[in-house]
């Protein structure tokens, strides 16, 4: 049924337990994250920011499990994860949509996949996707004839699609200029708060992170791992610009300029 | 309009220079008259042989061969390629002997052709189906090698495995590659076959190949240009026919150009 389909569903709990990752790079071993534990409650929206090299980045890749980890486990509602699945959706920097499907094919992608809908539906549901990210007038366009902005909000209709339970972004919005990152901040709060997903999302910009998250996670690097949290309780939906982000931000900010400046010192 | 036009004044100043040349060569006496025939002398040929239908059954056995044995070393070629950049000992075994063998001009294959299976249909087969396969390999291979990894981790996260990922990723995501290989492949095999005709009669078919021979033994230089034009029309027709649709494609879809 298609009803069905389009449902709200209960989001995942996340829980990372002491997780590693170790890569060889020619003869040196780098750590890249070092016993990191972390749980995301159901429906929560959780930052992960850090300097680059901090392993925020490959953290999301195991969660999604297009890695795997050294030593530690992800469990996604209890269950541990060892490969990717349709109920942990992943949001690429790179739109990486496919360039020989138009918009429409790009969001029937996973769906197709989805075992028990048919053609009819398929349709029905990417449609519903598409207008909910405002694309539903540009569905037979090719992905070179969209903007960089209308390019994730179809990688966001993508992800969205097979209803996963938990949303995975890493630094969606970091190749966008700045206009079209705030109008996309606004859509992913009224998305959020009306298809009810756990999100991680990675970035590297504090303000982002403190206008988007329920919690910011702060990573330092060389080996990564997680230094602090901060609980953002502030009205949504939020304004990137709004006053009482800024304190927020310096504060994380501040935090985050003492272990990188350390770094550089050690 | 005007392109045409520019095109039309183009071959029509090349056909009346072809004329008075020849005309004035002749008379001076530096070229000799059995030699060098002029356009009407040409004309007058692919005339009498669109007429008697010798030119229409050639060109009907040679591209017979040429698309039988294009499709064949196609087919086979592009899962080839697919294998070749998916499993590291196919790159190492099949990928080497592909790359070598493209080297080899498709021409040297007639020889051995001919010795394995005669004077036959199945030698011409042969040489086309050499000079196609080893070309789509590479492609293929280059193709889906150079497939951006994120689309593959994307197709991964909504549920693609295996052989579908193949399919329905590498395999799209290659394929402007894969036509220019596969145009490649085209121009490698057509040569081939050419010198195949050209080299020996097949008694089961006479291809232009062999009426370009042919005109060269009767000395009928109005035969032998003829038919070269023939040619020459032909392989701009293949790649209007069967190339041109697929680059606009990948121009409209892809953005790409050229």
């Amino acid at each position: 049924m298609i009803t069905d389909e389009l449902q709200v569903i209960t989001p995942s709990k996340l829980s990372v337990e002491n997780v590693s990752k170790e890569f060889q790079v020619g003869h040196t071993k780098v750590v890249a994250l070092e016993n990191v534990s972390l749980s995301v409650a159901e429906g929560e929206f959780v930052c992960l920011v850090g300097p680059s090299g901090c392993g925020k980045s490959t953290l999301l890749n195991i969660i999604a499990g297009l890695e795997q980890p050294s030593s530690g486990r992800i469990l996604s509602d209890g269950k541990v994860v060892t490969e990717p699945g349709r109920d942990r959706m992943v949001m690429f920097q790179e739109h990486a949509l496919f360039p020989w499907l138009d918009v429409l094919g790009n969001v029937m992608f996973g769906l197709k996949l989805k075992p028990g809908l048919k053609a009819a539906e398929r349709k029905e549901v990417a449609m519903f996707y598409l207008k909910l990210v405002g694309l539903e007038k540009v569905v037979d366009r090719n992905v070179h004839e969209l903007s960089g902005g209308m390019k994730q909000r179809v990688a966001l209709a993508r992800a969205l699609a097979p209803n996963p339970r938990v949303l995975l972004m890493d630094e969606p919005f970091a190749a966008l200029d700045a206009m079209t990152r705030e109008q996309l901040y606004g859509d992913i709060q009224s998305i959020w708060a009306a298809r009810k997903k756990t999100i991680v999302f990675v970035t590297h910009n504090v303000r982002e992170a403190t206008c988007l998250g329920d919690r910011v996670v702060l990573f330092s690097p060389h080996p990564g791992r997680i230094r602090e949290e901060f609980a953002i309780k502030l009205e949504r939906p939020r304004d990137i610009n709004s006053v009482s982000l800024a304190s927020y931000t310096s504060e994380i900010t501040r935090a985050l300029k003492g272990y990188t400046t350390k770094e550089v010192s050690e | 309009m005007k392109r045409l036009a520019i095109s039309l004044l183009f071959f029509g100043t090349l056909v009346v220079l072809w004329h008075f040349v020849t005309v004035w060569q002749v008379n001076r006496g530096n070229w000799s008259p059995v030699l060098s025939p002029l356009p009407e002398d040409v004309w007058a040929y692919l005339w009498s042989s669109i007429k008697d239908g010798t030119l229409l059954s050639a060109s009907i056995v040679t591209m017979k061969r040429l698309l039988l044995g294009y499709f064949i070393g196609t087919i086979a070629g592009l899962p080839l390629g697919l294998l070749t950049a998916r499993f590291r000992w196919m790159s190492d075994t099949l990928g080497v002997l592909a790359l070598g063998l493209q080297t080899l001009p498709s021409v040297c294959w007639v020889p051995p052709a001919l010795l394995w299976f005669g004077q036959s249909e199945a030698a011409m087969l042969f040489v086309v189906i050499m000079g196609t396969l080893w070309s789509v390999i590479i492609a293929a291979e280059n193709g889906a090698r150079n497939v951006p990894p994120i689309y593959a981790r994307a197709a991964k996260t909504m549920g693609s495995r295996g052989l579908h990922t193949w399919i329905k990723v590498i395999l799209p995501a290659s394929l402007p590659f894969v036509v220019g290989g596969m145009k490649q492949g085209w121009a490698f095999a057509w040569r081939s076959l050419m010198a195949a005709e050209i080299m020996v009669s097949i008694l089961t078919g006479l291809g232009l190949g062999n009426l370009l021979n042919n005109g060269r033994d009767l000395n009928a230089m109005d035969q032998v240009f003829g038919i070269m034009i023939v040619i020459v029309i032909i392989g701009l027709a293949a790649d209007k026919l069967l190339f041109s649709p697929w680059e606009a494609f990948f121009k409209r879809r892809w953005g790409l150009t050229g």
